[in-house]
């Protein structure tokens, strides 16, 4: 076979002009290909969608690197440094590359009592690159002390503060580094809980029709017309405020999974309807399969990419579900810090008014959700090569 | 016709039912009894409350009894229109909504108002000039929309307005010494000054939702054979346009419009929060941190009941402008 179409477009080599042939060379090149590589070829056409693939990645970079990214301990705070402005880095010392900062002195102003930071450029401190710091664990494994920069050796106040410090002194920097690993993370969590519910029972209402199909349309119906912001704050406010991080961090995903999945649900049953008056499952029932290798082996492959990119469209929902639940004082509690935990500080415009830097976590919020959709615009398209 | 209503009728009974029943589960959750709770919140307010007192409160609400019968007891209770105590406030939960719940009705249906008026006409534009200049812009600026949270664009304009304009609050929905007058046309006419900025806050996702879905649809419509027919009749391009096209791509929006009105009632209780408006939104976050389980119920299920309505409405607009289900061909659904 292989041989045949071989020989064919050696004779039209020698017939027809070159543009002929790289035409009927790439129609070939199609028509072998596989579905994934089909895909592939049409995802990578949809320059955004790439862009917010490098983009996400780099998210979850420094998600996995958070600790190694922050130069100060997030948890650190200072009386002494309370609503320090962003320092700019000066890169060079006279005409020698010798990046540092200047160090702040604090004074109270004798009219307003309000402490004021002036730069102090008599006092520079150098920036080194793997600073010595303070201790954590690399991927919960590996104790080190290094971080990507710092200030070699200085007690706490003589850090840097790139993006400044919160009304409790804590480095802006740091904490928005670290929260970067809860916030993207949360989604993941929840967005896997109501893909597992979705296929579930979105699977079991395309499969079986009749009855079950409607008893679960039923349900979809109900649970999407129910407004669910202040669904999600009843059911986290009735969350104890004693329990520990990593509880409040599992209900919090158990809500937004339990609300969350009717639209997973919703797809994976269109998919099965569609699919299942589809010959090859005809051919697949008639050849004797059983019905669980028909579903696995035949359908689940088919809707596979749909699947992952309706779930890269629900991401950016659970993200700014999280971000508002904990900006509201509802979803995840200090000592946690994410990015709502962070924007809490933020509710009040007196505070952003003289401190506009709080207002910098809510960047991370919207490129991420951004790159989320952009992403699964991309997939949605690419998801279906053939079309 | 008549049939299509009433299953949608007996549908949105059946979601009323379903959200008394979350309700009450999530009036549960919290550990011990809401006489417990309510007792110890009078009590750190200085009432002391008698044992008998307590007693007669949980009969009143069959504590003592099976789940379903305290379902049972609770449902009565509300059907009756007795919501109880507002703890807080030591006022029935009912003074204590008033008028909130229609506010917050206002303040919605004008989020709506906003993303009809505003969506259509863009939609419609961004279809029959796709990727034009303009195209472009829009798309972005409805990505950007999608992407924001609403309430951090609240935050956004208090902060640039509070920085820029030196406005001090352009939050609330009434003139300062306004808010407590009794109700009149000078109150209404204030208010409906105040109404479009949190309108385009909190419609602002739904209107960049709504936008993309118009753009979709109707570029559906316009590739179809009927539009190169009307063309090739020589009909006059607004007409080939609006007379078809749009009128065939609105069906879509409309049942929109169904889902994105729960949407809108969810934004807008984040978006009091930040604005400050007298909506049930600031009221139900303060119930929830003080767990006052009578007025946050009530208006959990108020809330719920105002969706199903909103939903219900959208309903019968979809059948009087669909005639295929104006006259019962409509599909397997």
């Amino acid at each position: 076979m292989a041989e045949a179409i071989g020989t064919l477009t050696g004779a039209e080599q020698r017939q027809s002009p070159p543009p002929v042939e790289t035409e009927s060379s790439a129609a070939e090149r199609i028509s072998v290909a596989t579905q994934w590589q089909l895909m592939w070829w049409r995802f990578r056409k949809h320059k955004m969608a790439m862009a917010s693939a490098v983009v996400i990645i780099l998210f979850y970079l420094v998600a996995l690197f958070a600790d190694f990214l922050a130069y100060s301990d997030p948890q650190h705070d200072d009386a002494n440094l309370l609503l320090l402005a962003p320092q700019s880095i000066h890169w060079y010392d006279g005409d020698e590359f010798r990046p540092h900062v200047f160090g702040v002195t604090g004074k109270r102003d004798p009219k307003t009592f309000k402490k004021v930071y002036q730069p102090d450029p008599d006092k520079k401190l150098p920036l080194v690159l793997f600073a010595k710091g303070y201790e954590y664990t690399l991927f919960g494994l590996i104790k080190t002390e290094r971080h990507l920069i710092g200030v070699e050796d200085a007690p706490p106040e003589e850090s840097i503060f790139l993006l400044g410090t919160d009304g409790l002194g804590r480095d802006l920097f740091s904490r928005l580094m670290v929260a970067t690993r809860l916030s993207m993370t949360i989604g993941l969590a929840g967005v896997a809980l109501s893909l597992f519910l979705g296929i579930l029972l979105g699977g079991l209402s395309g499969l079986y029709g009749g009855l079950v199909d409607n008893m679960i349309q039923r349900v979809i119906e109900i649970v999407r017309s129910v407004p669910t912001i202040p669904l999600w704050m009843a059911l986290a406010a009735a969350v104890p405020t004693e329990w520990p991080i990593e509880r409040v961090y599992f209900i919090i995903v158990l809500i937004l999974g339990v609300i969350g999945w009717t639209t997973l649900a919703r797809v994976v049953r269109g998919r099965f309807l569609s699919l299942r008056s589809e010959d090859f499952v005809t051919a697949a029932e008639l050849a004797g399969a059983g019905q669980m290798r028909i579903i696995f082996r035949h359908m689940v492959p088919s809707f596979l990419s749909h699947i992952i990119a309706a779930t890269t469209l629900a991401l950016p929902a659970m993200i700014i579900a999280e971000t508002s639940l904990s900006f509201l004082g509802l979803g995840l509690r200090p000592p946690a810090i994410s990015w709502g935990v962070l924007l809490k500080d933020a509710q009040n415009v007196q505070a952003v008014a003289i401190s506009p830097w709080l207002l910098l976590p809510a960047i991370p919020v919207i490129v991420a959700v951004l790159a989320f959709n952009f992403l699964g615009d991309g997939l949605r398209d690419a998801a279906d090569p053939y079309g | 016709m008549v049939s299509y209503i009433i299953r949608r009728f007996l549908a949105g009974l059946l979601t009323i039912w379903a959200a008394t029943v979350i309700t009450f589960v999530v009036i549960q959750l919290p550990p011990g009894d809401f006489v417990t709770s309510y007792i110890a919140n009078l009590q750190s307010s200085g009432t002391v409350i008698r044992a008998e007192e307590a007693e007669a409160l949980r009969q009143q609400y069959g504590l003592d009894r099976p789940m379903y019968v305290q379902y049972a007891k609770w449902m009565g209770l509300m059907l009756k229109g007795n919501f109880g105590m507002a703890m807080e406030y030591n006022r029935p939960v009912r003074e204590v909504i008033g008028d909130r719940m229609a506010i917050t009705v206002v303040v919605s249906l004008a989020a709506v108002a906003f993303i009809w008026v505003l969506a259509l006409p863009i939609g419609v534009y961004s279809a029959v000039r796709q990727y034009s200049l303009g195209d472009y812009f829009f798309t972005f600026l409805s990505f950007a929309g999608i992407a924001i949270p609403n309430f951090m664009l609240a935050l956004v304009l208090l902060y640039v307005s509070f920085k820029y304009f030196d406005v001090q609050n352009i939050g609330g929905l009434f003139s300062p010494g306004m808010a407590l007058e009794p109700w009149g046309w000078p109150k209404v006419w204030d208010m409906i000054k105040h109404l479009p900025i949190p309108a385009v806050i909190i419609g602002m996702a739904g209107m960049a939702e709504v936008v993309r879905i118009m753009r979709a649809n109707l570029l559906d419509e316009l590739r179809k054979p009927y539009v190169v027919t009307a063309r090739a009749k020589g009909l006059a391009e607004t007409r080939v346009i609006a007379k078809y096209p749009v009128r065939a791509a609105l069906n879509p929006f409309i049942s929109t419009i169904g889902y994105i009105f729960p949407f809108l009632v969810s934004g807008s209780i984040i978006v009091s929060l930040v604005l400050s408006l007298p909506t049930v939104g600031p009221l139900l976050y303060k119930a929830l941190i003080a767990q006052d389980l009578f007025l946050s119920g009530t208006i959990l299920l108020l809330l719920a009941i105002l969706t199903v309505i909103g939903t219900f409405i959208s309903d019968l607009l979809l059948m009087w402008i669909d005639p295929r289900i104006r006259f019962g061909m409509e599909g397997s659904n």
